[in-house]
C-alpha cells in the first residue's frame, strides 16, 4: 500500500485514475474498512494537501465547503451554524466527539452509505458537489451521486473538490433529526433533512425534503417539499407531508429496524424536523 | 444519594478512602491484559470456523507452515484427547472433554467463530496471512440456533452421544437437551385450587454478552524445561492454570499465572479461550507468544449469556397472598451443555415466602457459542418472567406492586423452594425504603411510567488465601489472590486497617500470581469481598498476636498479659507490670530480633456467605411515535450487609442496573438464517452510552450478616437481577402495553402500541 498527498487535483486526479486508489480524506471510514479488511487498495490519496478541500469561503451567492472539511470545523465557522444550522448538526451526529475532528462532509457522502447523516443535509439545502477529474470540472447535485450502497455517479479519477451551498433565503431555516435506538454513537435507522422558505406572511415558498437510511440511497422527496410549497405549514399540510415522506420509502429489513418501523417512524421524523425547519425560518 | 447506613461504629470500614489501584488506572500506567511485552515475543491469531455447524474433513497446514515468519502452529491434534467426565469445580462441575473442544475444534465445528488452528508468527501481518494459507475442508451440516427449535423432533442434533440427565425414564435417543432439573415444594396443585385469581405467561430473553471493554487477551512463556509463565487478563489464575495443566497435560506446579489487572469480566473471564493456545505455541515456537481477541472474536466465540424461554403460572388469592407458583425455563447452553439453568430455576421465586412451588428447567445446547458465567447467572432471566407476572398480579387486584410483594416477601426463616432456609435477609427492609423513596412518590409526566421489581442472588465463598506482611518500617503488604474487578483491593486493605488500628494508606495490596500465595478459586459468586475479607481480617489478627508475642518476649512476661487496645500493644493490667505500650511500627522495628519476619497468613475455605435482595425503581418515557423508550429516573435499593467502602458498593449497583437496562431494552444477538451473528461490534450490539441513562440513584441497606466478621454479604451480582421485570412493568405504564419479550426494543414497541390503538 502506497500513501500519496498531493497539494494540486491534477497530481490527485492522476493518481487517482489508477487501479486500486483510494481518497482518503478525514479517514473515518477508509482506514476502518482497511483494518476489517474490507477495502484493500494499493493506492492512498490524502486529498488534504489541497487547499480547496479544507477551506469553508463566504460570498453573496452562498458557501463553499471544502470536501475534506471536518463536522467540528463546520461547527466552529462563525457563520454557518446560523445560516444553516441543520447541516451543521447533521455532520455533527456522526460519530463521537474524536471522530467529529476528522470526518468530512466528503467522506461522507463517498462512502456511500444511504444511513450517512450529513447528505440528508445537504441534499435539503440544495447543495450541489464540485467534482474534478481527468476530463475537468463538472458540478452534480448531491442527490445524483450516491446510486447505491458502495456505488457512486464519480468515474475514475475523478473526486468531490467542494460543495456549493446556496445563499440562505431570507426566512429560510432547515434541520436534520435521525432515528437511533440509542442517544448517539449509532446509525441512522431514519435520517430527514428538510430545508425550507417563507414569505412574509409566512407562506412556504420552497421546501426540500431528503430521507437516509430508507431506500438503497438517501432520497429527495419531491412530493414531500410539494406538500408544503403555498401552505402555512399547518396540520393538514403537515399531514400530507407525512403521507410523501412514507410513500418515497423503499427500505430493507435488517437488524437496525423493519421496513414496517423504517416507513413509520420516517413519517413521524419528517414532520418533526420540518416543524423545527419551520420554527428556524420564522425566527429570520 | 440517599444512605442507610447505621451510625459508623468503625474507624475505617464505612469511609470512602482513595482506592489504591487508582491512580495508575487514571493515567494509563495500570497494566492489562494486552499491554505486557517480552523480548522476542510473537503474535498468536486464531483462525475460526465460518459455518455454524460443519464437519472438519481435515486441515491441511503445510503451506502456512512453510511461509516465512511463521513459527508455530497447532490444531486440536496437538492436544490430548480428554475424556467426557464431570469434575467438580468451584461453583459447579466441569467437563474437561468439552472444554478441550471448545478452546480448539475436534472433528466438528458447532458455531460460527469456533477456533479451529492458531498461528504465532513473527508479527501480525504473517499471522493473518498464514491463516489464510491454512485449508480447512468443511462438511456442512445443518444448523439450529433457537432453543426451542433445537427441542423439537427432528432438529440437527450437535452431540450424538447426549443423552438427556435427569429424565425418567431415562431416554434411549440422543437429543439436544443436556439436562433436566426441577425443584419442589408442597403441593402446586392444591395451592392452584385455592387461587382467586391465577396469572399464566410465556416469556423470551435474548442471549447478550458481559460486554466488558478489554478484550481477551494473553502473554505466554513456555521454557524448555517444561515451565511456563502466563500473563492473563482473568477472573481467577489459579482456575485458568488447573484449566491449562489438564487441557495440556502439564504439572500445575510448572505453571505461574499472574493476572494483569482486568478491564471487565462480569463472569465472562472464568474460563479459557487463547491460554492454553498461547502456551502451547509458545511451547512449540520455543518464543514467548502474545495473543489478543479482537472485539468480533469476543462476540463470536466468548460465552454471552444464556437466551431463553421462561413460563411461569402464579395463583393467588385476593387479598395478595400467593399460593401457588410454578415455572418451566429453558435456556441455551451455547455449543457444549451448562447453560445457568439450574440457578436459574433456584433463584425463579427465592424473593417469596412460598408453601407450593414447582419449577422445572431443560438445558438445552444449540449452535451459538458456549456459555459463560454474567452476573448471577440464570438468576435475571427467571426473575424477568415472575416478577411480570407479580407485576400483572398487582395490576389485576388493583394492589401497590411494592404492598403485594410485602405481603409474601421472604423474611429469616422462609424455606426457599430449592432447599435451605434464610438466615437474616433484608429484602422486607429494602421494599419498605422503596416504599418511603421519593422517587416512589414523585410525579410522573405525559407517556411515563414506573416499574418495581425485587431480585435475588446466593452468593458464595469458597477457597481463598491471603498473606499479610508487617514491613520494617510499621507499613503492611497485603497479597490477595481473588483477581481485584469492583474496589476488593480497597476494601481488604480497609478491613486490615480497622483490625491493626493503622492508616489505610499504609497498606499496599497487590494481587499475587498462582506460585507466590496458596490456593484462591476466582472472583465470582460476589465472593471476593466476603472470602479474601474473611482471609484478611484472620491475617490481620495473626499479626496481632504475633505482635503481642514479641512484646511479651520484650517485656519477659506471659503471652496472655500482653493485650492490644486502640492500636496500642500494652501490659493487660498492673500485675503485668509497667511497660511503655508499643504501637505496630514498634514492633515492626525488632521483629528480625525478636524472632523474624512477622507475617499474618490465612488459607482458608470461607463459610457462611450470606443472600443479598434488591429492589429496583425504574421510570420510563416512551415516544408513541418511534416506540423509543427512554429510562428518565432509576433506583437501585440492596441489602449489602456491610458496605465495606460504600462507593464500590454504589458503582456495583449502579453498574448491575445498567447492564439490566440494556438487556431490557436493546441488548440482543442477532442471527442470520444462515445461522452466523449479524451484529457482532458494539455499533450493533447495543450497550447503553451514558447519555442514554440518567444518574442510578442506590440505597445501600445493611441487616449485616452474622458469619461475617463486618457482616458483609456479596453485592456484584444482585444488581443485574430485578432491572428487566422493573423496566418492564414501567414501560406497562408508560406505553399502556405489556411486554413479554426482550429486547423491548424500539421497532417492537412501536409495533405493540400501534396494534393497542396506543401510538
Amino acid at each position: 500500500m502506497r500513501y500519496e498527498k498531493p497539494t494540486t487535483v491534477e497530481a490527485a486526479t492522476a493518481l487517482l485514475a489508477g487501479q486500486g486508489a483510494r481518497v482518503l480524506a478525514g479517514g473515518t471510514d477508509l482506514l476502518v474498512q482497511m483494518k476489517a479488511r474490507v477495502l484493500n487498495p494499493d493506492v492512498v490519496v490524502d486529498i488534504k494537501g489541497i487547499e480547496a478541500t479544507r477551506e469553508i469561503t463566504k460570498d453573496a451567492s452562498g458557501y463553499t465547503i471544502g470536501a475534506a472539511v471536518t463536522g467540528a470545523e463546520l461547527k466552529e465557522h462563525p457563520t454557518l451554524s446560523k445560516d444553516w444550522p441543520g447541516l451543521v448538526e447533521a455532520a455533527n451526529l456522526i460519530g463521537s466527539t474524536q471522530v467529529q475532528g476528522r470526518a468530512s462532509l466528503g467522506g461522507n457522502l463517498c462512502n456511500g452509505s444511504p444511513a450517512a447523516d450529513s447528505v440528508p443535509g445537504l441534499i435539503a439545502a440544495g447543495a450541489v458537489a464540485t467534482i474534478v477529474g481527468p476530463k475537468g470540472t463538472r458540478t452534480l447535485p448531491v442527490e445524483d451521486i450516491m446510486l447505491a450502497p458502495r456505488k457512486l455517479a464519480l468515474t475514475a479519477g475523478e473526486f468531490i473538490v467542494s460543495f456549493k451551498i446556496p445563499a440562505r433565503p431570507k426566512h429560510g431555516g432547515d434541520a436534520y433529526l435521525r432515528f437511533i435506538p440509542r442517544t448517539e454513537m449509532d446509525i441512522a435507522v431514519v435520517g430527514c433533512g428538510v430545508a425550507l422558505a417563507l414569505d412574509d406572511s409566512g407562506t412556504c415558498t420552497a421546501a426540500r425534503v431528503s430521507l437516509g437510511a430508507v431506500a438503497a440511497r438517501p432520497l429527495l422527496v419531491e412530493d414531500a417539499g410539494k406538500a408544503l410549497v403555498g401552505t402555512k405549514v399547518d396540520d393538514a399540510a403537515l399531514a400530507k407531508l407525512e403521507a410523501a415522506a412514507r410513500a418515497a420509502c423503499k427500505p430493507i429489513d435488517d437488524k437496525r429496524g423493519t421496513v414496517e418501523f423504517r416507513v413509520d417512524v420516517a413519517g413521524t421524523l419528517t414532520v418533526r424536523t420540518a416543524k423545527i425547519a419551520l420554527e428556524r425560518a420564522r425566527k429570520v | 444519594m440517599q444512605e442507610r447506613v447505621k451510625k459508623p461504629q468503625f474507624d475505617v470500614v464505612g469511609t470512602r478512602p482513595i482506592r489504591p489501584d487508582g491512580v495508575d488506572k487514571v493515567t494509563g500506567r495500570a497494566k492489562y491484559g494486552a499491554d505486557l511485552k517480552m523480548a522476542g515475543q510473537l503474535v498468536g491469531k486464531v483462525l475460526r470456523s465460518p459455518h455454524a455447524h460443519a464437519r472438519i474433513k481435515s486441515i491441511d497446514t503445510s503451506k502456512a507452515a512453510a511461509m516465512p515468519g511463521v513459527k508455530a502452529i497447532v490444531t486440536a491434534g496437538d492436544f490430548p484427547k480428554q475424556a467426557s467426565e464431570f469434575v467438580p469445580a468451584g461453583e459447579g462441575v466441569v467437563n474437561y472433554r468439552d472444554i478441550s473442544n471448545n478452546v480448539i475444534a475436534r472433528d466438528k465445528v458447532l458455531y460460527e467463530g469456533h477456533a479451529v488452528a492458531a498461528v504465532a508468527a513473527l508479527n501480525e501481518k504473517t499471522a493473518i496471512a498464514a491463516l489464510d494459507a491454512i485449508k480447512v475442508e468443511y462438511e456442512v451440516l445443518p444448523h439450529v440456533i433457537d432453543e426451542i427449535e433445537a427441542i423439537k423432533p427432528g432438529a440437527p442434533i450437535l452431540h450424538d452421544d447426549m443423552i438427556t440427565i435427569g429424565m425418567t425414564p431415562p431416554p434411549t435417543k440422543a437429543s439436544n437437551i443436556a439436562k433436566r432439573v426441577e425443584f419442589n415444594l408442597g403441593d402446586t396443585a392444591k395451592g392452584f385450587a385455592e387461587a382467586d385469581l391465577i396469572v399464566e405467561r410465556e416469556f423470551k430473553t435474548k442471549a447478550v454478552h458481559q460486554g466488558y471493554i478489554e478484550p481477551h487477551a494473553c502473554l505466554a512463556s513456555s521454557s524448555e524445561d517444561g515451565s511456563a509463565e502466563l500473563w492473563v487478563t482473568t477472573q481467577g489464575h489459579w482456575v485458568v492454570r488447573a484449566y491449562c495443566a489438564k487441557l495440556l497435560n502439564w504439572d500445575i506446579g510448572k505453571i505461574r499465572v499472574t493476572s494483569s489487572e482486568i478491564g471487565g469480566g462480569f463472569g465472562g473471564k472464568t474460563v479459557v479461550y487463547l491460554e492454553p493456545l498461547a502456551l502451547l505455541l509458545s511451547k512449540k515456537s520455543r518464543r514467548p507468544v502474545k495473543m489478543v481477541m479482537s472485539r468480533e472474536e469476543v462476540f463470536k466465540a466468548s460465552g454471552p449469556t444464556s437466551g431463553g424461554t421462561v413460563k411461569v403460572k402464579m395463583g393467588v388469592k385476593k387479598d395478595g397472598r400467593i399460593t401457588a407458583a410454578e415455572g418451566e425455563i429453558t435456556l441455551q447452553a451455547g455449543a457444549f451443555q451448562g447453560s445457568p439453568v439450574q440457578p436459574a430455576c433456584m433463584c425463579a421465586f427465592a424473593n417469596y415466602d412460598l408453601e407450593n412451588v414447582k419449577v422445572t428447567g431443560y438445558d438445552v445446547v444449540s449452535n451459538r457459542p458456549k456459555v459463560a458465567a454474567y452476573r448471577a447467572p440464570g438468576g435475571p432471566i427467571s426473575t424477568y418472567g415472575v416478577e411480570s407476572v407479580v407485576d400483572e398480579i398487582a395490576e389485576k387486584l388493583g394492589m401497590c406492586p411494592i404492598e403485594l410483594r410485602l405481603k409474601n416477601a421472604a423474611k429469616e426463616g422462609t424455606r426457599a423452594a430449592y432447599g435451605p432456609k434464610f438466615g437474616p435477609v433484608g429484602l422486607v427492609e429494602c421494599l419498605e425504603a422503596a416504599k418511603d423513596s421519593d422517587h416512589w412518590k414523585a410525579p410522573l409526566g405525559p407517556n411515563q411510567g414506573r416499574g418495581v421489581a425485587a431480585g435475588f442472588w446466593f452468593n458464595i465463598g469458597g477457597e481463598t488465601t491471603v498473606s499479610l506482611q508487617l514491613n520494617e518500617d510499621g507499613t503492611l503488604t497485603l497479597m490477595a489472590g481473588t483477581p481485584d474487578i469492583g474496589g476488593l483491593r480497597a476494601s481488604l486493605c480497609m478491613m486490615a486497617a480497622e483490625e491493626l488500628k493503622v492508616d489505610v494508606s499504609k497498606i499496599r495490596p497487590i494481587i499475587a500470581d498462582t506460585s507466590s500465595l496458596g490456593y484462591n478459586f476466582l472472583t465470582g459468586g460476589s465472593r471476593s469481598t466476603f472470602s479474601s475479607g474473611m482471609a484478611t481480617v484472620e491475617a490481620a489478627r495473626s499479626i496481632v498476636k504475633q505482635a503481642c508475642g514479641r512484646a511479651a518476649k520484650l517485656w519477659d512476661i506471659p503471652e496472655e498479659a500482653v493485650t492490644f487496645e486502640d492500636g496500642m500493644i500494652r501490659p493487660a493490667g498492673e500485675n503485668a507490670g509497667k511497660h511503655k505500650p508499643m504501637h505496630l511500627s514498634d514492633i515492626a522495628k525488632v521483629a528480625g530480633k525478636t524472632g523474624g519476619a512477622i507475617v499474618g497468613y490465612a488459607a482458608i475455605s470461607a463459610q457462611g456467605a450470606a443472600p443479598s435482595f434488591g429492589v429496583h425503581i425504574a421510570d420510563t418515557e416512551v415516544d408513541p411515535g418511534t416506540g423509543k423508550v427512554t429510562v428518565t429516573r432509576y433506583t437501585a435499593i440492596q441489602d449489602a450487609g456491610k458496605a465495606i467502602h460504600p462507593a464500590y458498593v454504589e458503582g456495583q449497583y449502579q453498574g448491575g442496573a445498567v447492564q439490566g437496562i440494556g438487556w431490557a431494552l436493546n441488548e440482543e444477538y442477532i442471527y442470520g438464517a444462515d445461522g452466523k451473528l449479524q451484529n457482532a461490534g458494539f455499533l450493533d450490539y447495543r450497550i447503553p452510552v451514558a447519555s442514554d441513562l440518567p444518574m442510578i440513584d442506590t440505597v445501600i441497606i445493611e441487616v449485616p450478616n452474622p458469619r461475617h466478621p463486618y457482616g458483609v454479604r456479596g453485592i456484584g451480582e444482585t444488581p443485574i437481577v430485578p432491572p428487566m421485570a422493573a423496566i418492564g412493568a414501567s414501560v406497562r405504564r408508560s406505553s399502556g402495553v405489556r411486554f413479554f419479550e426482550l429486547p423491548m426494543s424500539p421497532p417492537k414497541v412501536l409495533k405493540a402500541m400501534k396494534a393497542a390503538g396506543k401510538a
